[in-house]
């Protein structure tokens, strides 16, 4: 039988053992709950870690061009309070409820694009230190008061495509997997069709030859940390709608959870790689794990524990097969 | 402007902060010509490729002519668009990229181009792979490959854009032999599509192999051009430093009655088999071999750092097992890498902090915090016995005259008492001048008693320095030599064999 190098490189990608390792989990959550393997379930976990989904994204274009990028929760509350309570106040429509919030986000990533740029201090400093800024105006100005009373039209949301299940369940798609999707199509394009998305690449494989080549890093940078911006924006709309709450405490603070889920999914911390694929698996595998959990009734406390369990145990597995790779390239024929 | 010429620079100066980097260089290049510039570090080399590559640009007075077009105002994008490409030592290649990407990178760079296209960026690369009959795969990321390869996608990323002018900064310096020949060849070939090159090496022998034309830089000053034939690297050894340097051989002899390292049929999987060889106190072992030969996994066998398999080592008749560096240090072994010999200061810091820095442990009082009048008394001690001149222990390092610098270095390993010391390829990227001061250092360490193993590519360096030289191939130890009895050539032809 012939299989193609394609075939090859991806049986022996990251994505594939994290693709394996999913379907494992989701076949011992299949046995072992009753409720994990229904369309209800699955359809519960992807609505509500779309949000989620959409700042992974964000963050795995930040760590491919050689950066991080913590302050984005902030950035995502700050986006949806402002937007929500513009439109409780003046009303509006769906696109003002999606040009604020992407406005805000495109705005706090070029502070965050300036201060990386110009004062060359490690991206992780800079943005901790804007998260509390971001963070923390936000918390004085508003006191932390949470908002409800959201108008009518953003309570019932949008959505395409209802249908209705054998067991007369009705579903939609609903504005969060839209967006979900849309944002991966827009970011997969990107990085792989785009010249900008390239260069994103380049730069974090080789910031040093990237100066050499011309590159603008300027403008490379202003565009991954606004567009990381943008999609916090975004996914600051779409956790609002779903709860129909805005809470200043309610993302703030999950952050390391969707570093976890990039990380996971390939992306290096040291910048230069990472895939949509990869990422997309990386949320998967928390979504689900966390979800299954549940499921077994096992106590919140817990979820955290294994979530960083399972980090130690993907990166313990990529520096081995590192190792192994390294020991390869030094054998001599003896 | 001569027509034959690609690019004239007249009256170039540089100054940076006060130092002159560059004063009234004139430069000319032809027309798909060979020509090497060669000169100690801070001779203005780096300097001058930068005015070239519009980096830097030159003070008012200097003109740069490029294909008979004065050009007052040259930066990087422009002379890349004048068809200037620098490769630098380190490549600057994308080693999360594929060959294609990395070859046909400009594509990207494109105005107006907003998409890519991967089958012309493919087709770019294999385009500029065919001129100078290369072939690798394509698809394959820059990182998997070897250090000959990536410079090979260098070359021809500059090709892909269309270079006119290629300079390449120490291009042999990571390479083997085999492959400095086919980097040779390769340079031959863009010669014949009337590509002009300059080289900026160190290795004087292998500039004179391939240049047509030699430009000596001396201390911001430019000595000459010299036709390559009418030179040596004798003459150009001269030129470049001013002063007569010719390494003394050795003339030391050492203690063949005590054996302080025996190594018997000692053997590890993939590294090396059945190697057995014998060191005595003052010795200096010469190992040598091709990269791959497995000398550095033997070395660091030695050191503790890659356990053997099977055999056995003896140190003064003593069978050790070392497992660790920790253990081998503890047995009086050395290990210095690639040019750690001279960077092993820490050039900021005093003489005296310099010198009781690897063995603090033996200075301290009952509390364990440093006993300064012990250091103090041991210091004073080394620096005297050494002859170092200072006007107290108290100044720093880099104030000191260069070979004041090494006597420092020589105190420090003295103070560890190392009975081995092994100094893995010590004169790689260290220029001539600089280059004598490490052999003299090693000269001394032996006549202290220490039992040297030297391993290095260089067989002058080899022949002046060694008592004895084992050669190395495919793991195994397959010739030893003494100095007196093979010339060079025989001995370069051994170690390229097979």
């Amino acid at each position: 039988m012939k299989v193609s190098t394609g075939t090859v490189r991806f049986l022996k990608s990251s994505e594939f053992y994290l693709f394996l390792v999913i379907a494992g989990l989701g076949a011992i959550l299949t046995v072992v709950t009753e409720d994990f393997f229904s369309l209800e379930n699955l359809f519960d976990v992807l609505v509500s870690y779309s949000f989620l989904g959409i700042m992974a994204v964000g963050l795995m274009v930040v760590l491919i061009s050689g950066g991080i990028d913590i302050s984005f929760t902030a950035t995502a509350t700050v986006a949806q309070y402002i937007m929500a309570s513009f439109i409780i106040q003046h009303g509006g429509g769906w696109w003002v409820a999606f040009l604020i919030p992407v406005t805000i986000g495109i705005m706090l990533g070029a502070v965050n694009a300036a201060l990386v740029y110009n004062l060359r201090v490690h991206s992780i400093i800079i943005t901790i230190a804007t998260l509390n800024v971001f963070y923390g105006v936000l918390i004085f100005v508003t006191r932390g008061k949470w908002i409800y009373n959201f108008p009518d039209w953003f309570a019932e949301g949008y959505s395409l495509f209802d249908f209705s299940a054998a067991d007369g369940t009705d579903y939609s798609f609903s504005l969060s997997i839209i967006v979900l999707l849309a944002v991966f199509a827009v970011t997969g394009f990107l990085l792989n069709r785009t010249s900008i998305g390239r260069q994103i690449y380049a730069m974090g494989g080789n910031m040093d030859a990237a100066k050499r080549m011309g590159f603008n890093l300027l403008k490379l940078h202003f565009f991954v940390y606004c567009y990381m911006g943008f999609l916090a924006g975004i996914a600051g709309l779409v956790q609002a709608q779903l709860v129909q709450t805005v809470a200043p405490n309610s993302i703030v603070g999950r952050e390391l959870e969707v570093v976890a889920a990039v990380v996971l999914g390939g992306a290096s911390l040291a910048g230069g790689a990472g895939t949509l694929l990869g990422t997309i698996l990386g949320v998967t595998l928390i979504a689900i794990m966390q979800n299954g959990l549940t499921l077994l009734g096992v106590s919140s406390y817990w979820h955290k524990i294994v979530i960083g369990m399972i980090i130690l145990i993907s990166v313990s597995i990529t520096a081995y097969n590192r190792k192994l790779e390294e020991r390869r390239h030094a054998e001599i024929d003896v | 402007m001569n027509g034959d010429n690609f690019l004239e620079l007249r009256n170039i100066s540089k100054r940076f902060h006060g130092v002159q980097a560059l004063k009234d260089v004139d430069f000319e290049l032809r027309r798909g010509e060979i020509q090497c510039i060669v000169g100690e570090n801070g001779s203005g080399k780096s300097t001058l490729i930068k005015i070239i590559s519009g980096v830097y640009t030159p003070e008012p007075g200097g003109t740069i002519t490029i294909d008979g077009v004065s050009q007052s105002d040259i930066t990087p994008a422009k002379s890349t668009h004048l068809g200037i490409q620098v490769i630098y030592q380190d490549h600057s290649l994308f080693p999360n990229l594929t060959v294609a990407e990395n070859i046909g990178i400009h594509q990207h760079l494109e105005t107006g181009r907003q998409f890519v296209n991967w089958k012309k960026l493919r087709q770019t690369a294999r385009d500029a792979m065919s001129k100078i009959d290369v072939s690798l795969d394509v698809e394959r990321l820059v990182e998997k490959l070897s250090v000959a390869d990536r410079q090979l996608v260098a070359i021809c990323r500059a090709i892909a854009a269309d270079a006119r002018l290629v300079i390449m900064d120490e291009p042999t310096s990571s390479l083997t032999r085999q492959e400095v020949d086919a980097l040779f060849k390769v340079v031959r070939d863009l010669q014949q599509k009337s590509i002009t090159i300059v080289f900026v090496s160190h290795r004087l022998n292998e500039v004179m192999e391939i240049a047509e034309r030699v430009t000596i830089l001396r201390d911001g000053l430019k000595v000459a051009t010299f036709d390559a034939k009418d030179m040596d690297d004798h003459k150009l050894g001269f030129l470049m430093t001013g002063q007569e340097i010719s390494y003394s051989a050795l003339t030391n002899g050492f203690n063949r009655e005590k054996t302080i390292l025996e190594v018997d049929r000692l053997s590890k999987k993939g590294n090396y088999r059945d190697i057995s060889f014998d060191l005595h106190e003052g010795e200096v072992l010469g190992f040598t071999g091709l990269l791959g030969s497995g000398r550095t996994e033997l070395a660091l066998s030695l050191f503790g750092m890659n356990p053997p398999e099977s055999g056995q080592i003896r140190i003064n008749g003593e069978t050790v097992h070392l497992a660790t560096n920790h253990e081998a240090i503890a047995r009086g072994i050395g290990y210095v890498p690639e040019d750690r010999l001279t960077l092993g200061l820490i050039m900021e810091q005093p003489v005296g902090g310099n010198i009781a820095l690897t063995v603090l442990k033996t200075l301290l009082t009952r509390c364990n915090l440093i006993d300064s009048g012990k250091q103090k008394a041991f210091i004073d001690q080394r620096i005297s016995d050494l002859n170092i001149r200072v006007p107290d222990a108290e100044v720093a390092v880099n104030t000191l005259s260069g070979g004041n610098q090494q006597r420092v270095v020589l105190a420090k390993w003295i103070a560890t008492h190392p009975k081995i010391l092994i100094l893995d390829a010590p004169t790689v990227g260290v220029d001539v001048a600089a280059k004598s001061g490490i052999y003299e250092i090693v000269k001394r360490l032996a006549s202290h008693g220490i039992g040297i193993i030297l391993i290095s590519d260089e067989v002058p360096e080899l022949l002046s320095n060694c008592h004895r030289i084992l050669l190395m191939r495919k793991g195994r130890l397959v010739g030893q030599y003494l100095p007196s009895e093979i010339s060079e050539k025989e001995l370069g032809q051994k170690i390229n064999e097979g």
